[in-house]
């Protein structure tokens, strides 16, 4: 069912050839470095990722502070992105909203890899019963488009942060146990895990030393693709007002309420579009291009 | 082949079974009693909840309505809803065909502008139009259909006012209003999928042109076209329908944000209604039948691409 999908996003790198808690060579780091997509979108990343640690600080204007006196205003330059309908400042609203997206994103993909991982290696290490029991987990959270459960959810449960982590983080859980599946089973044939055992390793001391380690590359590549489907789906949670709630501003909740004063201000609705769709962009490019240097026989 | 067909499809009837009753479940455990929905917050009187929890049957064990739900669902009873009092069914079915029309429309524009970008873009390797192609695809890729929904808007209906900016008329009153409604949802829809799909066929058709039977097309002397379309295009559009099938599925969880956007009356704009609302029972047929239909599309995805590529097995 993922097979389309899965030859798309997620790039199986093959586990090192020579075993045991291998050190990834200078080289790997060396790659990651000088690849331009790598450095370009890292870079802006890191740019949004401090712009939104230090928002308070740095932002021209208080996003809070309303003025009636400035309603719906374009771009000036008192306001370089223009106001919103309590005259608040677009762009000092657009650097306080990449807070919630930033936060919401990081751990909702923390969660994922978390539980995904633990679900993948469970089943993959043990086989059989577990299995069928995380696998199946699995395909059965596939079956329903992740915006229509998260929206169920969320609009049950109250929208609020840690509802919105919680949700997001289940549903990219899959992506994470599907790829760790798939390397475990891989990895379990190799020699050196027998020999492990053989050396009467316990089970845990094998999966943190010996599995883990040989199924981390794929893993990174899919951390950075999936904050991009988080804030993906946590803008259009918010957008839908599923989301953080007002007068906290977060991308998609901007577009959500400007949508209402476009005839006013389009400004309104664009700049948190803008933000959206680079720092998607840049989680993409990011995930290609750490897979890129990760597994240099995947490059064209 | 009909094992295998066979073997998908009782698949599938199960798949669809675990989600009825996770769903069913799932909706038993939320908080929030309906009765003090129905009755609203001054109404609702101890003896009031009592009397509507017993005319639902939501007194009875939870056991019971499950396997009363169940047994509806079997004969194609999906409930009623808990607000409009009316059976959910016929309400569903009227918008079904909206929805569909929606995702019939997008498809059909991203495949026929996604499928000839990335044939021109894998032609002109790392020339202008594939660069030019390639950073749409990009863009589009990252753009989140909601973002792009209504930044179409703005642009077209709201600032140049080439189009109507929402709304819905049926095709039967005025089918040019109708299809001029159409194509801001659609194309807001299409521009994820046209990018998914010209980057696979882009990647696809440089896979297959690499290979040794479009190097002989090549040597005896066919001409360019003919190599092209009828050699290399033919194996290089399979992984291409696969992606299709696929894309239909995320099309119709598109389908929720663009129906909200453009008050496009079909199945996913009733969901979020319904949610509102906190009308547990259409909540619950909605749920059930788009995760049917996406099962139902991943299954025909699974069988066309079983029927063109016949190196598959059907064990």
């Amino acid at each position: 069912m993922e097979r389309g999908r899965a030859s798309l996003g997620v790039a199986m790198a093959e586990p090192s050839q020579n075993g045991l808690a291998e050190r990834p060579p200078r080289r790997t780091w060396q790659r990651i470095r000088t690849n331009p997509r790598v450095v370009v979108s890292g870079t802006i990343l890191l740019l949004i990722g401090v712009m939104a640690l230090l928002a308070p600080w740095i932002s021209p204007q208080d996003p809070f502070q309303m003025n009636t006196a400035m309603q719906l205003q374009g771009p000036s330059w008192e306001h370089p992105f223009g106001t919103d309908e309590y005259g608040r400042d677009l762009m000092a609203r657009v650097m306080r909203g990449s807070r919630s997206s930033l936060i919401i994103a990081l751990s909702s993909v923390a969660l994922a890899s978390v539980v995904g991982v633990g679900f993948g290696i469970v089943g993959g290490y043990f086989g059989g019963f577990w299995e069928f029991v995380t696998m199946r987990t699995v395909d059965v959270l596939l079956t329903i488009p992740p915006i229509l459960l998260a929206i169920a959810v969320v609009a049950f449960l109250g929208p609020s942060r840690i509802n919105l982590v919680l949700v997001i983080g289940f549903l990219y859980m899959t992506r994470f146990a599907r790829l760790s599946f798939a390397s475990v089973v891989q990895v379990k044939q190799r020699e050196f895990l027998e020999a492990a055992r053989v050396i009467g390793a316990r089970t845990p001391h094998i999966i943190l030393t010996a599995i883990l380690p040989n199924i981390l590359a794929p893993i990174f590549v899919q951390i950075s693709l999936s904050l991009g489907f988080a804030i993906l789906l946590e803008s259009g949670l918010s957008f839908l007002g599923l989301g953080t709630p007002p007068p906290e501003p977060t991308w998609g909740n901007m577009i959500g309420v400007g949508r209402g004063f476009m005839q006013q201000n389009g400004w309104y609705v664009f700049w948190p579009a803008l933000a959206i769709s680079i720092t998607i962009l840049c989680c993409n490019m990011l995930g290609d291009g750490l897979r890129d240097a990760l597994d240099p026989r995947l490059r064209e | 082949m009909s094992a295998y067909i066979i073997r998908r499809l009782v698949q599938s009837a199960l798949l669809i079974f675990v989600i009825a009753s996770l769903v069913s479940i799932f909706i038993q455990l939320l908080p929030g009693d309906p009765a003090y929905i129905i009755l609203g917050e001054t109404n609702a009187t101890p003896e009031r909840v009592a009397a509507v929890r017993r005319e639902l049957g939501l007194d009875r064990p939870l056991l019971i309505q499950y396997a009363d739900w169940l047994s509806g669902v079997v004969r194609g009873d999906l409930g009623q809803s808990l607000t409009s009092k009316r059976p959910i069914g016929p309400d569903l079915a009227k918008r079904l065909p909206r929805t569909f029309e929606l995702i019939t429309a997008s498809m059909t524009l991203a495949v026929l502008l996604g499928i000839p970008a990335g044939i021109l873009a894998a032609r002109y390797r790392n020339r202008a139009p594939d660069v030019l192609v390639s950073l749409f695809s990009v863009i589009w890729i990252s753009t989140p259909v909601f973002v792009s929904g209504t930044l179409l808007l703005l642009v077209f209906g709201v600032k140049l006012r080439l189009l109507p900016a929402t709304g819905y008329v049926s095709f039967a009153d005025d089918p040019v209003e109708h299809l001029k409604r159409l194509i801001l949802p659609a194309t807001s829809l299409a521009l994820l999928d046209m990018a998914v799909i010209l980057r696979m066929t882009r990647s696809s058709l440089l896979e297959v042109l690499g290979e040794d039977y479009v190097r002989t097309a090549r040597a005896k002397g066919l001409a360019e076209p003919s190599v092209l379309f009828r050699h290399a295009l033919r194996n290089a559009l399979i992984p291409v329908v696969t992606i299709v099938g696929l894309q239909a599925g995320t099309l119709l969880g598109g389908t929720v944000l663009i129906e909200f956007i453009f008050n496009w009356p079909g199945v996913s704009s009733y969901l979020i209604a319904a949610i509102n609302q906190r009308d547990y029972p259409v909540v619950q047929a909605v749920v059930l039948v788009i995760a049917t239909i996406f099962v139902l599309l991943n299954l025909l995805t699974d069988l066309i691409y079983a029927v063109i590529d016949p190196r598959i097995k059907y064990a």
